[in-house]
């Protein structure tokens, strides 16, 4: 995403360069980088990935796919990530329209807490919400004397994903909250318009392309996570073990052709996922300058 | 409908932004709210839409108070300086917004929508723009759009926030012409808030001048540009030369300028005389007026009429207006020392220019005479 959005600015100045010159040079030497930098880090270990694959037979990636265990991961690492996003998608709205709308003692504080999930280091992320959920931990017992087990179970997969998955929500649609003009509000008001009818008409509208782009990173991200989720999830083949997570027992088992056929599914998911993220970006763009 | 504002105060944290106003608007009438930055009018339209809750004092609309009632109740159409269109709807989703909100049972058919909508926008002269988004529309089309929107529910009142603020001279001087060629046509009653005299001056059937959250005077355009009844009033309102000076025995005494006036006060108090550019003369002999002596120091010559900057004796800056037959025939040039004689000064009394009186004075009755009074024989160097 990111390559795309420098491309598509240097494509626009090197449009500009033909009818007159820019202030700052070095759009030759930017752009050569900007492709060097992309082939190595992005294209060429994706690549790869693929190579690997096409050693394979067909039968064996079918089989290799359609294993119990296999389908299990996936369903896991799938709906855990769905139910993670959406939840985010819903609460992280909600706490980026009180970070945006209210001024209240702690604001800033509270602002700053949004980013721990992506500063914190995911093992140590992993290691404090087992401690907390385990059926020993300070909430974990809360939930194990009503028969519900959170560590160790998927549950306990799903509440790390929502954690690592957090911020993406809120940082995506606090910009565009803080953009949505009070007196667009009083205008609606003004022409008859409930609370309620503002808000689905007006501002729902207007927000709805940020949080589903934040929802589609938070997908991203839930899907991939792996540091946290191994300590929470107990990593039982077929129940609680995740994908990246199956990816990596296969290497250890030397089963490279398994571990690369797996992972190319996971592979194929993210650049759905990005174009999704792209398309939704080119949404909001639609109709943004007022 | 006829609104009336009943003494109404509001205040943000400490800053008192309308202290007692009130105010009357007739039934179809277009009425100004001219002040300053600051002064309180967008506040006090806030308060009649109903999107701002006055601290104390009623609004009421054709007799009955709906000071209690919501905004979206008052029935009022409101456009914003800067449009607040809805930018993820096209032109038709934004006119027909309003009609779209209604209640089920009130709600007109789509038919009858699709009809409503492109009347106002044909109204509005922007029918080929309804399927456009506002970030296509230009600014002047934005504010159209805007208008129609809020005459979609036929508002018994349309209340104007600085509708021209954001837009360049040109597109301004166009749709002020337009609005008022369209509140002609609507009769609906309208109140607009601008910072801009000669929009409100131009525009309004009645403009009301305020300052510091309260209202300095209210009047028809001539009445409040010829008879200003305050200095902040005819300060506001067009240019002015400013003379500082006292009252004292009956006479004022203001720099250049000596004036005859029925002050019955004892004693020496300051005062300020007004005079407007074109209401000073300039000659460059003695013609026998009370004059006074002054330097030419610079000539704008670009325009219908010929502005000519001068310093008298003691320094001051005055700024005098003439007919481009006059100045050809003056022959000025820039260096040259010419007479200056005024042909209609009013004096102000008063520490502060907010809280000063007009003068009466001694050959006048009624402060009408006023527009003919000359100043006093004893130019200081006449």
């Amino acid at each position: 995403m990111k390559g795309d959005r420098s491309i598509a600015s240097e494509t626009k100045m090197g449009f500009c360069r033909r009818r007159n010159r820019r202030v700052l040079p070095g759009f030759r030497l930017t752009l050569g980088f900007t492709l060097l930098y992309l082939s190595l880090l992005v294209l060429i270990p994706l690549s790869t990935l693929v190579l690997w694959m096409g050693r394979l037979g067909w039968e064996e990636l079918w089989s290799t796919f359609t294993a119990p265990r296999t389908l299990a991961a996936y369903r896991l690492s799938l709906l855990g990530a769905l139910i993670a996003a959406g939840t985010n998608a819903v609460f992280g709205l909600l706490v980026a329209w009180v970070l945006v709308r209210y001024r209240f003692p702690g604001r800033r504080l509270l602002d700053t807490l949004v980013d721990l999930p992506f500063a914190l280091p995911t093992a140590v992320a992993g290691i404090a919400l087992t401690a907390i959920y385990a059926p020993t931990g300070v909430i974990g017992r809360l939930f194990a004397s009503v028969g519900i087990q959170t560590a160790y179970s998927p549950l306990g997969v799903v509440l790390a994903m929502v954690f690592v998955s957090l911020p993406f929500v809120i940082r995506i649609t606090q910009p565009v909250l803080q953009d949505i003009d009070r007196e667009v509000e009083e205008a609606a008001a003004t022409l008859g318009a409930t609370r309620l009818q503002t808000f689905t008409r007006v501002i729902l509208p207007a927000i709805i392309p940020a949080v589903l782009t934040g929802f589609a990173m938070a997908f991203a991200r839930a899907v991939g996570e792996y540091g946290s989720i191994v300590f929470i999830s107990g990593n039982m083949p077929g129940r609680t073990e995740i994908v990246p997570l199956l990816i990596m027992t296969r290497l250890e088992e030397f089963n490279y052709a398994g571990a690369t056929s797996v992972a190319l599914v996971l592979l194929l998911l993210s650049f759905v996922m990005l174009l999704l993220i792209n398309l939704l970006q080119a949404w909001i763009r639609r109709g943004a300058p007022v | 409908m006829k609104i009336e504002v009943v003494d109404v105060t509001k205040t943000f944290g400490c800053h008192r932004a309308l202290d007692g106003v009130t105010l009357q608007v007739d039934d179809g009438e277009l009425v100004a709210l001219l002040g300053p930055s600051g002064c309180g009018k967008t506040t006090l339209l806030r308060i009649i839409a109903g999107l701002e809750t006055a601290d104390q004092g009623e609004v009421l609309f054709d007799g009955e108070n709906a000071s209690g009632r919501h905004a979206r109740e008052r029935r009022v159409g409101f456009v914003f300086q800067h449009y607040a269109l809805f930018r993820h709807m096209t032109v038709f989703g934004n006119v027909a917004f309003g009609l779209r909100v209604r209640p089920r049972r009130q709600r007109p058919g789509r038919a009858q929508i699709r009809q409503r909508v492109y009347e106002l926008l044909r109204l509005v002269q922007l029918e080929e723009f309804a399927g456009s988004y506002p970030a296509q529309l230009s600014g002047g089309q934005r504010q159209r759009v805007a208008l129609a929107r809020a005459l979609a529910l036929q508002p018994r009142v349309l209340l104007l926030d600085e509708p021209f603020g954001a837009l360049d001279a040109k597109v301004r001087q166009e749709l002020r012409r337009w609005l008022r060629r369209l509140h002609d046509e609507l009769h609906v009653t309208s109140v607009f808030v601008t910072h801009d005299q000669e929009e409100a001056l131009e525009v309004a059937d009645r403009v009301v001048v305020m300052n510091q959250g309260g209202i300095m005077q209210i009047g028809t355009p001539p009445d409040v540009f010829h008879n200003p009844a305050s200095e902040f009033v005819m300060n506001f309102l067009g240019s002015v030369n400013v003379f500082h000076g006292r009252v004292e025995g009956g006479r004022a005494f203001l720099g250049p300028l000596q004036v005859d006036c029925s002050s019955d006060h004892p004693l020496a108090r300051p005062a300020r005389a007004l005079v407007r550019p074109y209401n000073l003369d300039l000659d460059t002999r003695s013609n026998g007026r009370p004059c006074f002596l002054a330097t030419v120091r610079h000539i704008h010559a670009a325009g219908p009429r010929v502005k000519v900057e001068l310093t008298t004796e003691a320094g001051a800056f005055v700024e005098v207006d003439l007919a481009p037959e006059r100045y050809q025939e003056l022959n000025l040039s820039v260096g040259e020392s010419v007479f200056v004689s005024a042909r209609d000064v009013r004096v102000f009394v008063g520490d502060e220019p907010e809280r000063s009186h007009r003068l009466e004075f001694q050959d006048g009755d009624s402060p009408t005479v006023m527009d003919d009074l000359r100043p006093g024989t004893e130019g200081r160097s006449g």
